[in-house]
C-alpha cells in the first residue's frame, strides 16, 4: 500500500489496544482458574494455606453426580425449550411473511422485539408473578380451561416447565425473527411459481422455502445451545435453582459453588470443564456458520 | 379452506401473536400500578384503580435511583471504551491485508461464545487481590470483553462497506492512518458505530451474574442486581417489584426498538446474513 505513514506496523497500532484489553480481561483469569483448579482452595479456610493437590478437585467432580446433574439438566432444558422455540419460531415467521394484514404484521414485527430486550433478571421476576401458586395468572389461564390450579414454583416439574415457558416467551421472537430473514430470501419469482403448482402451504414450506431456513436453523442451534450453558440471570431470579435441585442449570449450580459453598478448587475445576465444553462449541460455531465469511 | 377464512385466520394468527409477546411486559406495568391487596387478590383482577404509590415508595426508598445512576455510569463508560478500543480494532480489520487476520478476527468474535460463569471465580478473586471490589471500573473492564467482539463485528462489516476511492483525496493531501480512520471512516462508519454502541449499552445494561458478585456495597449496586432486592422476606411487595422492573426495562426496550431493524443481525452476528 502506497499510503503515507503506512508501515507493517500500523494495523498492530489500530488492533493493540483492543487485543491487550482482551487479554488481560479474559486469559489471566483463564489462566488462574486453570491454576487454582490443581489446589486446594477453601476461602473459608484460609490458614489450612491453598497447597497443589493434583488432579484431586478434578476427580471429584467426576465423581460429583450434582455437577453431571446439572449439566444433564441444561441438557433436558435445551432439549425442552429448543424445539418449542423452533416450531413456534417457523410458524410465526410464515404467519409473518404472508402478504397482507399488513398493519398487524408492522405491530407483530416490533413487539417482537419486546420480549429479547427485557432484562433477563426482570423476566424472572416476571416470571415469579405469573406462576405464582395463590395469584398469578397462570393459573387463571388454567382454570378458564378447566384445570385446577398448580404450585409451579413449589414443585420440581412445575418450576421446570415454568423456567422452560419463560424462556420460551423470551426467545422464540428471536427465532421467528431469524427465520422470516431466511423466508426473504427465497427469490419472488420462484415463490410465485410455486404458489401456482400448488395450494398446500406445506408443500410450499417443505419445497420451496425449506432450504432457506436452514443456514438459520443451524445458527439457532447452536447460538441456543451456547445460551442455554449461559442461562444464569432468569433462573437465578425465578428459582435460585429450586425447588431441591429441579431448576439447577449448570451456571447457577457452578455460581453456587463458588460463591455459597466458597470451594475455589472445586469451582474452578468446573469452570475448567466448562469453558473446554464452550470452546467446543465455539469452535464448532464458528466452523460451521463462518465457513465462507472472509474478515 | 376459502381465501376469506385463510385471510380470517391469518390475522387472528397476527393478533395472538402480539398478545402473547407483549403479555408478560404488560402483566408486569399493570401489577406495577396495583395496591398490594390488588395484586393478591384470587382470581387475578383485569380491572383495578390504577395507583402511583409504588413508583412514589420506589422513589422514596431511594435504592432504585442510585443503582439506576450507577448502571447509566458502568453501561456508558463500557460502551464508550468498547467502541473505542473496537472500531479502530475493526478499521484494521476491514482495511489491511496482514498475516494472522482471520484468525484474530475469529479469536474476537469466539469471546463472545464463552461462558461467563466459568470466569466469574476467578475474575471475583483477582479483583478482590487488586482492591477492586465493588468499584465502576472493575465491572466496566469485564463488560468490556463481553461488548468487544459484538462491536469489532458490526464495526468490520460496516467499514468493509466503504468504498476505498473515497478516501483518495485525502491520502493525495498526505493524511496519514489515522486522519484516515478518524475523519473518513469513522463519519461514514456512524451508522454501523451507533448500532454497535446501543447493542454494548444494552447488554451492560441488562448483566446480572457479574454485577452480583463483583459488588456488595448497597450504594454501588446496578439496577439488574437491586430489582431482585425486593424478592426476600415472607410477603413479597410486588407493586414496588414490578414498578422496579418497569422502570429498568423501559430505556432498555426504547433503545432496542431504535435499533429493532439491527435487532437479528446484532444478536447472531450476522450469522445469518
Amino acid at each position: 500500500m502506497l499510503d503515507p505513514g503506512y508501515s507493517p506496523w500500523t494495523p498492530f497500532r489500530f488492533l493493540a489496544p483492543a487485543v491487550l484489553a482482551l487479554l488481560a480481561v479474559g486469559i489471566y483469569p483463564t489462566l488462574f482458574a486453570i491454576v487454582t483448579s490443581f489446589r486446594q482452595y477453601q476461602l473459608t479456610r484460609p490458614r489450612s494455606g491453598f497447597p497443589f493437590v493434583g488432579l484431586e478437585n478434578y476427580r471429584t467432580l467426576l465423581f460429583d453426580s450434582t455437577f453431571r446433574d446439572s449439566l444433564l439438566l441444561t441438557v433436558k432444558f435445551f432439549l425442552f425449550s429448543m424445539p418449542c422455540q423452533l416450531a413456534l419460531g417457523i410458524a410465526i415467521a410464515l404467519l409473518l411473511h404472508q402478504s397482507g394484514a399488513s398493519f398487524l404484521r408492522s405491530i407483530a414485527r416490533v413487539a417482537m422485539v419486546v420480549p429479547l430486550a427485557t432484562t433477563y433478571a426482570v423476566v424472572g421476576l416476571i416470571g415469579r408473578l405469573i406462576f405464582n401458586r395463590d395469584f398469578g395468572v397462570a393459573n387463571e389461564f388454567l382454570s378458564w380451561f378447566g384445570f385446577a390450579g398448580i404450585d409451579w414454583l413449589g414443585s420440581p416439574n412445575g418450576a421446570f416447565a415454568a423456567i422452560v415457558a419463560m424462556d420460551v416467551w423470551q426467545w422464540t421472537p428471536f427465532c421467528a425473527l431469524i427465520f422470516l430473514a431466511g423466508l426473504s430470501m427465497v427469490p419472488l419469482e420462484i415463490e410465485e411459481a410455486a404458489r401456482l403448482e400448488t395450494s398446500s402451504k406445506w408443500q410450499l414450506l417443505k419445497r420451496v422455502q425449506a432450504p432457506y431456513l436452514i443456514p438459520g436453523l443451524t445458527a439457532l442451534l447452536i447460538l441456543r445451545s451456547a445460551d442455554v450453558l449461559k442461562l444464569f440471570d432468569m433462573v437465578f431470579v425465578m428459582t435460585r435453582g429450586g425447588p431441591g435441585a429441579a431448576t439447577d442449570l449448570i451456571s447457577v449450580y457452578i455460581q453456587r459453588v463458588g460463591f455459597k459453598i466458597f470451594d475455589m478448587g472445586l469451582a474452578s475445576a468446573q469452570a475448567v470443564v466448562l469453558m473446554i465444553l464452550a470452546v467446543i462449541l465455539s469452535r464448532l460455531y464458528i466452523s460451521l456458520i463462518y465457513r465462507e465469511i472472509d474478515a | 379452506m376459502t381465501i376469506e377464512s385463510g385471510r380470517i385466520f391469518h390475522r387472528l394468527g397476527l393478533i395472538a401473536i402480539i398478545l402473547v409477546t407483549l403479555f408478560p411486559f404488560y402483566w408486569m406495568l399493570s401489577s406495577s400500578f396495583k395496591t398490594q391487596t390488588d395484586l393478591l387478590a384470587s382470581p387475578p383482577l383485569w380491572q383495578f384503580t390504577p395507583t402511583f404509590a409504588n413508583y412514589l415508595e420506589v422513589y422514596s426508598d431511594g435504592m432504585l435511583m442510585g443503582a439506576v445512576g450507577n448502571s447509566l455510569i458502568v453501561a456508558i463508560f463500557a460502551t464508550i471504551i468498547s467502541v473505542g478500543l473496537g472500531a479502530p480494532a475493526a478499521f484494521a480489520l476491514a482495511r489491511y491485508d496482514f498475516r494472522g487476520k482471520s484468525d484474530l478476527w475469529f479469536w474476537f468474535i469466539s469471546n463472545r461464545m464463552i461462558t461467563p460463569v466459568a470466569l466469574a471465580l476467578p475474575i471475583y478473586i483477582i479483583a478482590r487481590s487488586l482492591g477492586l471490589l465493588d468499584s465502576y471500573l472493575v465491572l466496566v473492564l469485564v463488560y468490556i470483553t463481553f461488548n468487544l467482539p459484538i462491536v469489532v463485528w458490526i464495526c468490520t462489516d460496516q467499514f468493509k462497506s466503504i468504498p476505498p476511492e473515497i478516501e483518495q483525496a485525502a491520502r493525495l493531501d498526505g493524511a496519514n492512518q489515522w486522519t484516515i480512520f478518524r475523519r473518513i471512516y469513522l463519519p461514514l462508519g456512524l451508522p454501523g458505530v451507533a448500532v454497535s454502541a446501543i447493542f454494548s449499552f444494552i447488554f451492560s445494561w441488562n448483566e446480572l451474574l457479574y454485577a452480583l458478585v463483583l459488588i456488595n456495597k448497597t450504594e454501588r449496586k446496578t439496577a439488574a442486581v437491586v430489582a431482585t432486592n425486593y424478592m426476600s422476606g415472607y410477603e413479597l411487595p410486588w407493586g414496588k417489584i414490578m414498578a422496579t422492573g418497569s422502570i429498568i426495562v423501559l430505556p432498555v426496550i426504547i433503545f432496542a426498538l431504535i435499533v429493532s431493524r439491527h435487532m437479528v443481525r446484532g444478536l447472531t452476528m450476522g450469522a445469518t446474513k
